[in-house]
């Protein structure tokens, strides 16, 4: 291990905004675009039940 | 080759007829060179380093006002679907209409450029290489804006579609051709320069009305 | 041969191989990116002259290179869709889109706060970077038209246009960047890194690298699923999926 403490990992020899900013960012929008897939495809499900209601009402 | 003639005819008589639409393209490159100054400041040896980059950006941007109209107008009344589906290739006929475009919004900056230029205090020699990168790029523009106008012909917001689409692609010309005023005022010379933009309108000239065609039957479908 | 990809291009049988993919490649992608984030973060030394905030390349570089590949296959799919008039490329393309627009967009966020500590100024007109602004720009370009387009086979065939279209001069583009860059540029900056990089940093970023890709692939097989639900739910197949059918999702 490179870190003797934790505080040494969260402050990245003074980097720790640029790092965690950039590891941050990528988390965050990964996260959201995983979110907005499983949204859309709970959209479409629910639409393709839609249709299927008008065709058996 | 008859064809091309007579469309490029016809799209001229066509755009004589709304000499507003063509005007409006060209004032509003004046109007640009003007708002840069205003925003920068009048200092002369400034106004010199960014002339030809506003001065290039603005006819881009001006070039690209008119692309919405470029097949619009006869897609309205019907013509372009004849235009497609007549015996003539369909390449030759847009390339026609590309021409008689650049000839309506293209050329003009070429020329009125050098008088613009005039107010960014930019040396004689400057200005004959500004209307010659212009010359050699305002049809690669012509080219690549008609594939935008092509692809969203009748799709809401075309204008700013059109834009976003195409300036990216525009950005090699860009370069180059504000690029070759900077050479020729820096002292090392436009040759380079003048080459590639060369390189780049032949290609285009040659590829944007297959792609046109391509786009338009997309379109019409 | 032929004819076994020709049966996967039918969005029934795709719909059916993607599913079974999917929690897989997620799966892979998440072990891989546990292991690229501890050669990264834990083993990896600290560099010479930029210290601890280098560490940063472990997300820059995957991520650039994913928006380049990304587009590149977009522009496949694009000219199979063109070729070939088939429904699924068109929805490959649609599905790859936004992941690459993001990549892009990271590749920029994160090569702004790299070059922030390391040059002083949160942008620099770096060949590299200005090309992969407007890649980001292309991207754009293309889900602005794709979604402008009401007509879905219309929006598909206009997409897979521009997208070729871009895709041609995107090799351009870079090398107008490139003169551009050399002819203005002071003092060389530039974000790639020396050629004698340590072992262990090459490692690291490979297996990001690789986890994105993986990501990229697990995230477009979902995608496409739900646009194949979205298109084809009319048919019987998606009205008898168990999703559907069934009285949960």
């Amino acid at each position: 291990m490179r870190w003797e403490t934790w505080s040494d990992f969260w402050l990245m020899g003074g980097y720790g905004l640029y790092v965690w900013g950039s590891m941050g960012m990528t988390a965050v929008l990964l996260f959201l675009e995983m979110v907005q897939a499983h949204l859309a495809h709970r959209r479409a499900l629910a639409l393709a039940r839609a249709e299927k209601a008008l065709e058996n009402p | 080759m008859n064809a091309f003639f007579t469309l490029v005819v016809r799209d001229l008589r066509l755009a004589f007829r709304r000499k507003a639409e063509v005007l409006s393209g060209l004032f509003f490159f004046v109007v640009v060179a003007a708002l840069f100054p205003l925003a920068i400041g009048p200092e002369a040896a400034t106004l010199r380093h960014i002339g030809p980059g506003v001065l290039w950006v603005g006819a881009l941007l001006a070039s690209m006002l008119t692309l919405p109209r470029l097949f619009e107008n006869d897609w309205r009344d019907g013509s372009l679907e004849h235009l497609v589906l007549s015996p003539q290739p369909l390449g030759l006929l847009v390339l026609g209409k590309i021409f008689a475009h650049w000839l309506v919004s293209g050329l003009p900056l070429v020329a009125l450029a050098p008088l613009l230029g005039l107010q960014f205090d930019l040396p004689t020699d400057a200005l004959g290489m500004l209307a010659l990168s212009l010359l050699l790029g305002t049809p690669v523009l012509s080219c690549i804006g008609a594939i935008g106008a092509a692809l969203t012909l009748g799709v809401r917001g075309g204008g700013v579609l059109i834009a976003l689409l195409v300036l990216p692609l525009f950005v090699p010309v860009l370069v180059f051709g504000a690029g070759a005023v900077e050479a020729l005022n820096s002292g090392l010379g436009a040759q380079a320069h003048i080459s590639i933009l060369l390189a780049m309108l032949l290609p285009a000239v040659c590829f944007s009305p297959w792609a046109c065609s391509a786009a338009l039957r997309i379109a019409l479908e | 041969m032929t004819m076994r990809w020709f049966y996967y291009a039918a969005p029934q049988t795709f719909y059916g191989l993607a599913g079974r993919l999917w929690p897989w490649l997620a799966a892979i992608a998440f072990a891989l990116t546990l292991a690229g984030l501890w050669i990264g973060f834990a083993l990896a030394p600290a560099d010479a002259q930029q210290g601890e905030g280098y560490r940063i390349i472990f997300v820059h570089v995957p991520a650039s290179w994913m928006s380049m590949v990304i587009y590149l296959a977009m522009a496949f799919w694009s000219v199979l869709g063109l070729t070939f008039n088939t429904r699924l490329s068109g929805m490959m393309t649609r599905a790859l889109a936004p992941t690459g627009a993001m990549f892009a967009f990271l590749s920029l966020w994160t090569g702004a706060l790299w070059g922030k500590p390391m040059w002083g100024t949160w942008w620099v007109w770096d060949a590299r970077l200005t090309s992969e602004l407007i890649l980001f720009f292309l991207y754009l370009g293309y889900i602005a038209l794709t979604s402008a387009i009401d007509d879905v086979r219309r929006a598909d065939r206009a997409g897979a246009l521009i997208a070729i279209v871009g895709a041609i001069n995107v090799p351009i583009i870079y090398f107008s960047v490139k003169w551009w860059n050399t002819l203005h540029q002071g003092a060389s900056v530039s974000l790639t890194r020396s050629p004698s990089m340590a072992q262990l940093m090459l490692w690291g970023m490979l297996l990001m690298a690789l986890a994105m890709w993986a990501y990229t692939l697990a995230i477009v097989c979902y995608r496409v699923r739900t646009l194949i639900i979205e298109r084809e739910r009319h048919t019987d197949w998606v009205q008898a999926l168990a999703e559907v059918a069934g009285a949960n999702a």
